[in-house]
C-alpha cells in the first residue's frame, strides 16, 4: 500500500472549496465547456479515492475533517487558503503582496501558458500565500505554499514574498510560521529561482538574530530547493504524517543508486526517525500544537522583560 | 585523457600538421619558416573563430572536461603553505570538498571548494565532486574557524551537484544546504565565491555565498543540469544541447542578471591551456578585491552581503 503512494507520481489532491478573501465559494470558477465537462463529472466531483485505504469518500466528508480520511488518517494535499482558514482564527488574516507579479525573465518557452493555467486552475497568483493573522489572539507572521500551483515551485515571486514576509516578522517582532509544499526550485526561472534559497535564508537569519521564533511546517511533499533552504532552517520543524520530504526526489536517487528505495524512505516518520524533524503533528492537533508552541515562546525567557 | 571536443577538431589538425612541418625541417635542413608562419597565422584566425563564439552547450562541454583545472590545482598555484584539514567532527571526512588554510600575499586565508577527480580512480574517490552532507558541514566547520580567527574565506565551487543518494538523504542533505546559506549569509569575515567549472544547483549554492561572486569565463551555473531540464521538457536527455541553449546558464549570462560580480578571462580555448595565466588572473583578483572587503567593519560587510541576496530575483 505504501510502496504504491511512493510511486504515484500525482498524489491526492482535490479542488472544491476555492475560497476568496476568506469568504467560501461552493465551487472554483471554470470556463463555459469545463462546466460543461464537470457537470458530466458529478460523480467525481462527489467522490474521491482515498490514497491510503483505497476506500470511496464522499468529499463533503472529508472537507469536515480538513481532507484527512476518516478510515486510515491519510492526509490529503490541502490547498493554502483552506490551510489559513485551517490554522488561523476566523477573519484575521491580512494578505500580504497581492499584486505581485511573475515574470518570465529567461523567455522560457511555454512558461507564461504554464502561469496562466495554474492561476486559472488555482484562483491564486502565484505559488505562495503571505500576511498575517492570529492563533487563538497570538499574533504570527504566516506563508503558506501552493502544492497545486506549478508543483509549489519556487521562482522570484515565491522568495520575494516569503523574504517580505520574513522582514515584516522581524519589524513587528513577530514569530514566522511557514507551511511547506513544493517541488523545489522553478527551472522556468533559471539561476533566479536557485538564488531565492540563499535569500529566504539570509532573511531568515536575520530573523533568528533577532531572537524571533521560526516554526516550520512540512507538508506533502517538501522536496529540493525548499528542503535545501527555508523549509528545514526551523528553530522548530513539524510535519505532517507520511509527508513525502526530501532533497532529491525519489525517482532521481532510485535512477541514480538503481534500486528501489525501502517503504517509507523520506516520509514524515523516516525524518524523525533520522533526526530531522522535531514532531509529527496530526492535522486535526496542528493548530493547538502551533498555539502551545506560540504560546510558550511567548512568555520570554529569563532575561526578556 | 582526449580533451578533444568537437568544434576544436580543425585546431587541433592544424596544430599537428604545424608540428610535423617544423619536426621535417628540423631534421632535414630545409628552410620552411615562411610556410610554417603562414600556417600559424591561419591557426590564430582558426582558434579565434572557434573559441570565441562558443555557445552555451560548447561552453558546457569545456566547464565538464576532466583536463579542467580542480580547486586544489588553483590552490597549489594561488595559496602558499596550503595545509588541507579533514572531516566535520560529527560524522566522516568527505573528499568530493577540500578545504584548509594558508596565506594569500601574506595575509591568512582559509580556502575551500569542491574537488573533482583527475582520473576515474581519483573520481571515485572524490565522488565526481558530488558532496554528501558532511562535506557541506566540514566547509561550515571550517567557515566558522576562519571566523573566530578572522581569516577571509575563499570558496572554489565545481560540483554537478549534491549528491543524490540514499544515505546523502538519510544524513539530511537537504538541511546541511539550507544551513550553510544560513550560516554564510552573517559569517563575520569576508567570502569570495570563484565558480571555476561547473555551479551545480544547490549543491553549488552551499558555498556560493559571498561578498563577491565570480566564474571563469567558461564555467556555468544553473538550477538543473542541461540534462535534466531536457527530460523534463522533453523526456529526452540527449536533448541537453538544446536545453542548454534556453536556460542562460554562461558566465556571461549570470553577470547580466547581476547574479555575479565579475567573469574572469580564460585563455583561448579554457583554463586547461594554460593553468598558469589562468591562476594569475584569478589570484589578482583576489589580490585587488580582498583589502577592500577587510577594511569594512563587520556590520557594513554583512549588510552589504545581506542587500547583494536581498536584490536577486525579479517580478512585475
Amino acid at each position: 500500500m505504501i510502496k504504491e503512494i511512493l510511486r504515484k507520481k500525482k498524489y491526492g489532491t482535490i479542488n472544491v472549496n476555492k475560497t476568496e478573501n476568506g469568504r467560501i465559494i461552493p465551487y472554483p470558477k471554470y470556463t463555459k465547456k469545463e462546466k460543461e465537462e464537470k457537470d458530466r463529472e458529478v460523480e467525481n466531483d462527489l467522490w474521491i479515492r482515498c490514497k491510503g485505504c483505497d476506500e470511496t469518500l464522499l468529499k463533503e466528508d472529508i472537507i469536515k475533517t480538513s481532507y484527512v480520511c476518516n478510515r486510515c488518517d491519510y492526509h490529503f494535499r490541502m490547498g493554502a487558503r483552506d490551510r489559513i482558514n485551517l490554522i488561523l482564527d476566523v477573519d484575521s488574516f491580512m494578505e500580504y503582496d497581492v499584486e505581485m507579479k511573475t515574470i518570465d525573465p529567461l523567455d522560457f518557452p511555454g512558461y507564461n501558458n504554464k502561469i496562466n493555467k495554474a492561476k486559472e486552475k488555482t484562483g491564486e497568483s502565484e505559488a505562495v500565500i503571505t500576511g498575517e493573522g492570529r492563533i487563538n489572539g497570538l499574533a504570527v507572521v504566516i506563508c503558506v505554499m501552493n502544492a497545486d500551483f506549478m508543483m509549489g515551485s519556487m521562482g522570484s515571486v515565491v522568495g520575494e514574498k516569503i523574504t517580505r514576509a520574513i522582514e515584516k516578522a522581524i519589524e513587528k517582532k513577530r514569530p514566522v510560521i511557514i507551511f511547506s509544499a513544493s517541488g523545489g526550485a522553478r527551472m522556468q526561472e533559471g539561476i533566479l529561482s536557485l538564488m531565492q534559497m540563499g535569500k529566504t535564508a539570509a532573511a531568515l537569519s536575520r530573523l533568528s538574530n533577532e531572537g524571533l521564533l521560526y516554526i516550520s511546517v512540512l507538508t506533502d511533499p517538501t522536496t529540493g530547493g525548499v528542503t535545501a533552504s527555508f523549509a528545514t532552517l526551523g528553530d522548530i520543524i513539524l510535519a505532517e504524517p507520511k509527508a513525502l520530504i526530501g532533497f532529491a526526489g525519489p525517482r532521481v536517487i532510485e535512477q541514480t543508486i538503481r534500486q528501489k528505495l525501502p517503504e517509507g524512505f523520506q516520509r514524515s516518520e523516516f525524518l524523525k526517525e533520522r533526526g530531522f524533524v522535531d514532531r509529527i503533528v496530526h492535522r486535526k492537533n496542528l493548530k493547538n500544537m502551533l498555539y502551545k508552541i506560540l504560546y510558550i515562546h511567548s512568555l520570554g525567557g529569563e532575561k526578556n522583560e | 585523457m582526449n580533451s578533444s571536443l568537437n568544434f576544436e577538431k580543425p585546431v587541433i589538425e592544424l596544430e599537428s600538421k604545424i608540428g610535423d612541418l617544423e619536426n621535417f625541417a628540423s631534421v632535414s635542413g630545409v628552410n620552411l619558416e615562411n610556410e610554417i608562419n603562414i600556417l600559424r597565422k591561419k591557426l590564430d584566425n582558426i582558434k579565434n573563430d572557434a573559441y570565441s563564439n562558443l555557445t552555451p552547450w560548447q561552453r558546457v562541454k569545456i566547464a565538464r572536461l576532466q583536463e579542467r583545472p580542480t580547486s586544489l590545482e588553483y590552490i597549489e598555484k594561488i595559496i602558499y603553505g596550503f595545509i588541507e584539514f579533514h572531516g566535520d567532527r560529527l560524522y566522516a571526512d568527505d573528499h568530493a570538498i577540500v578545504g584548509g588554510i594558508g596565506t594569500l600575499k601574506g595575509t591568512p586565508v582559509t580556502v575551500i571548494g569542491h574537488q573533482k577527480g583527475k582520473n576515474t580512480n581519483d573520481n571515485i574517490k572524490r565522488n565526481f565532486g558530488m558532496p554528501h552532507p558532511e562535506g557541506y558541514r566540514k566547509a561550515l566547520r571550517l567557515m566558522k574557524q576562519a571566523e573566530k580567527f578572522k581569516r577571509p574565506v575563499i570558496m572554489f565551487v565545481d560540483t554537478p551537484g549534491a549528491y543524490c543518494g540514499l544515505e546523502a538523504e538519510e544524513r539530511g542533505q537537504g538541511e546541511a544546504i539550507a544551513l550553510n546559506l544560513f550560516e554564510m549569509s552573517r559569517l563575520k569575515t569576508p567570502i569570495i565565491v570563484i565558480v571555476i567549472g561547473e555551479g551545480g544547483s544547490g549543491g553549488a549554492l552551499a558555498l556560493g555565498i559571498g561578498d563577491r561572486v565570480c566564474m571563469l569565463e567558461n564555467s556555468i551555473y544553473s538550477v538543473i543540469s542541461p540534462e535534466g531540464l531536457s527530460s523534463i521538457l522533453w523526456k529526452d536527455a540527449s536533448l541537453a544541447e538544446e536545453a542548454a541553449g534556453i536556460m542562460r546558464l554562461t558566465a556571461q549570462d549570470l553577470f547580466e542578471f547581476n547574479v555575479i560580480d565579475k567573469v574572469i578571462k580564460e585563455p583561448l580555448g579554457g583554463a586547461h591551456k594554460d593553468v598558469d595565466s589562468t591562476s594569475s588572473k584569478i589570484k589578482q583578483y583576489l589580490i585587488k578585491e580582498l583589502p577592500g572587503l577587510m577594511d569594512l567593519d563587520i556590520d557594513t560587510l554583512i549588510q552589504n552581503r545581506y542587500e547583494k541576496l536581498r536584490g536577486m530575483g525579479t517580478w512585475g
